[in-house]
């Protein structure tokens, strides 16, 4: 690989440290901080100026950009380059998301660190391409065919597209299975303030490369972590490494007739994502600690949610607001926890109700789960989510 | 250099564990691994150097059988997979095996941008006129005519020529051969690892099991024959279509061309991405 990041270089590339700018620039600002060094996309809107900026800035810290014939192509060099030792990305929007489901599943059966970023707009189909939805997080932990587990990430300020989408590489790295940041079209065109940290303030995480051992297992339990992950067997590197989608036993070649080689794989592949939930789980909570009635919201939904939770506590309601930043793997605990605390858990989203369904599995009857749904392509209001307080 | 016997090119370069292969009696897609290897071996490749990529179909599993890096991807994504192993790694070699079905339906647009793009791939096409890891169903090269398990009564769909298509497109090299000899598919998979930019070769591949049967091609040795009769080297299409009787040119313009169909340099693109990479680090805009 050619490209070695160069955090001067990048820094000088993005420019002064406190800027104004767009929830898709943002993202733009925290890959290349990553080490993104491959970016492949196709246009569409409100995700395009990802692609721009991409264009635009990538090549000068070495990085290579292209725009691919479709998202299905897209995915694919993603994908590639990953193995060719790249940290690499992709962002779309739901018309996109969609033809890249396929592929999505093989990045996760194959252990392909990668991300994909997805700024959603309304749907179904092509929808209302300029307006801003939360339509596809369904989609983002199940739209692929099989048995799988998501990581799927959840900004609500333009300085969380930054922070999340480095959160993104890192989880990726660290548990080489796609993620997912979901954007929506309001953050990703929405301007505010960015605060870009200082090397020394961000936490960077890189794939542990395999070591080249005669007893070397590329899909096994990594030897030197012990974790579930396996290490990652860089391709040019004499590890003469099979990759597939089929299901594969641990030296990576096809087993596609053994149940229990099918078992094995995908048990370890969920499992490594399912086992660290609670360590993974990534919330905010605002007044909580005395709350009768509480929120559960993610992204854009959250800013509209957290005015109405200050303006009840104003008025003395006791009222919180739990929210998502890191949506699935799903926090079963503290869903469990809210539950037990509070009478009342609102779930206000732009789609017609996809989060409130984990929420009611895990409050498990112990309170009143109620959607709070919004669509066509407008935030809820403060006023619409307050009204729900009430009843 | 040592004569290479298949015994010796088993060890040198396959997966033991691999064997028995999944591929039929009479199948002509182990001798298209056969001449890749033979001619990586007469171009002294490291085989750490090379990463073979594939898409989905009985061709698309030649990766796995050899001892080096290998991508076994989605149906129709070969290519752009390969794309991005190249962009990241340009000094690595890059050879893609695809199916008819693989390259020409579900994957013609990537096909067609690599080869807009000139990326410095080589691909070897496996056709065999059928979709054979699906059991037999029309593919996009399958002659008028053929009956397949979806064209039970003849089909009446025009094939794809896809040495014609790369060729205007642009690719670099194109070539097309039948399996049934070996030295001239060597060769051009030897020219097409060696060309800068976006190599094409397609090697007419007999499928007996998927094709050859439900055709009426007769036994495998028939089969082979086929391929010979019905195909004819591009410079002797030309002079019997200049020079020919009309009982000649009736003959000729039934039959299979085979051949260099292109054979010219081009700027490569990751080689002229590296160069604005560069232009840029020098204060460039
Ligand atoms: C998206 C998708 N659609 C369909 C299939 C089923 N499928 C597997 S192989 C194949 C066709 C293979 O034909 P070809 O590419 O000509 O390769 P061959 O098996 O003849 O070598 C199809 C349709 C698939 N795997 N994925
Ligand atoms: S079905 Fe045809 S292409 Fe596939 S292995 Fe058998 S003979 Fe070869």
């Amino acid at each position: 690989m050619r490209y070695k990041r160069d955090p001067d270089l990048i820094r000088k590339v993005i420019g002064r440290k406190v800027q104004f700018v767009m929830g898709d620039t943002a993202c733009v600002y925290g890959s290349l901080l990553a080490g993104c060094s491959f970016f492949a996309g196709y246009p569409i809107t409100p995700a395009s100026e990802i692609a721009e900026e991409m264009s635009r800035l990538l090549p000068r810290v070495g990085g290579v950009y292209i725009q691919m014939e479709d998202e299905i192509g897209s995915i694919s060099a993603v994908i590639g380059a990953s193995w060719a030792g790249a940290k690499s990305m992709t962002a779309t929007s739901g018309p996109g998301f969609s033809l890249m489901m396929e592929n999505y599943g093989y990045a996760i059966m194959s252990e392909t660190p990668c991300v994909i970023v997805n700024v959603q707009r309304v749907g179904p189909s092509t929808g209302q391409p300029t307006r801003g939805a939360q339509g596809d997080m369904m989609q983002a932990r199940w739209g692929t065919h099989g048995d799988v587990e998501a990581l799927v990430l959840a900004p609500s300020t333009v300085q969380e597209c930054f922070d999340l989408t480095i959160e993104a590489f890192n989880l990726t790295e660290r548990y080489r299975h796609p993620v997912c940041v979901m954007m929506d079209g309001e953050i990703g065109h929405l301007r505010e303030k960015v605060v870009i940290p200082d090397e020394d303030e961000m936490k960077i995480v890189d794939r542990v490369v395999a070591d080249k051992d005669d007893d070397f297992l590329p899909f096994d339990v990594s030897k030197k972590t012990g974790r579930k992950v396996p290490d990652f067997p860089t391709f040019g590197k004499g590890f003469k490494v099979h990759v597939t989608g089929l299901t594969h036993d641990t030296r990576g070649l096809p087993a596609t007739d053994s149940q229990e080689e099918h078992e094995k794989l995908i048990k370890r592949i969920v499992s490594k994502i399912a086992d660290d939930r609670d360590k993974l789980t990534m919330v905010e909570k605002v007044h909580l600690d005395d709350a009768e009635t509480a929120f559960v919201t993610y992204g854009a939904s959250a800013r509209a949610t957290e005015a109405a939770v200050e303006r009840a506590r104003k008025e003395g309601k006791k009222v919180g607001m739990l929210r998502l930043k890191l949506v699935w793997p799903f926090p079963i605990k503290e869903i469990r926890k809210l539950a037990d605390q509070v009478e009342k858990i609102i779930v206000p989203e732009m789609n017609l109700g996809q989060i409130v369904h984990p929420v009611r599995e895990y409050a498990e009857g112990k309170c009143e789960v109620i959607s709070a749904p919004k669509v066509g392509g407008e935030m809820h209001t403060v006023e619409e989510v307050y009204r729900y307080i009430e009843g | 250099m040592q004569e290479l016997s298949a015994e010796l090119i088993r060890k040198k370069y396959l997966r033991d564990e691999m064997w028995p292969s999944i591929f039929c009696n009479g199948c002509g897609i182990g001798n298209v691994l056969d001449y890749t290897l033979r001619a990586i071996e007469e171009l002294n490749l490291d085989l750490d150097e090379i990463v073979f990529v594939s898409g989905i179909g009985c061709s698309s599993r030649l990766p796995g059988y050899i001892n080096a890096d290998g991508l076994h991807t989605t149906h129709g994504r070969a290519i752009a997979f390969a794309t991005g192993v190249k962009a990241v790694n340009p000094d690595l070699k890059v050879i893609v095996f695809t199916g008819d079905g693989d390259c020409a339906a579900i994957g013609g647009n990537h096909f067609i941008h690599a080869i807009r793009r000139n990326v410095d791939i080589t691909v070897i096409m496996v056709n065999n006129f059928i979709y054979g890891m699906t059991g037999g169903q029309l593919a996009p090269t399958t002659p008028i005519g053929s009956r397949s398990t979806t064209s039970p009564y003849g089909n009446i769909e025009p094939p794809f020529d896809l040495c014609e298509l790369a060729k205007v497109i642009g690719a670099p090299y194109v070539a097309r051969w039948t399996v049934s000899h070996p030295y001239r598919p060597i060769k051009s998979i030897k020219r097409g690892i060696e060309k800068k930019g976006f190599a094409y070769i397609e090697l007419l591949t007999p499928c007996p099991t998927a094709y050859g049967r439900r055709n009426r091609l007769g036994d495998i040795k028939e089969l082979w024959k086929w391929y010979d009769e019905n195909t004819i080297l591009i410079e002797e299409y030309e002079r019997i279509m200049k020079y020919g009787s009309d009982e000649e040119k009736e003959r000729a313009s039934k039959m299979i061309k085979i051949g260099v169909f292109q054979d010219i340099e081009k700027p490569e693109y990751f080689e002229e991405y590296y160069k604005l990479i560069d232009r840029l680090k020098e204060g460039g805009k």
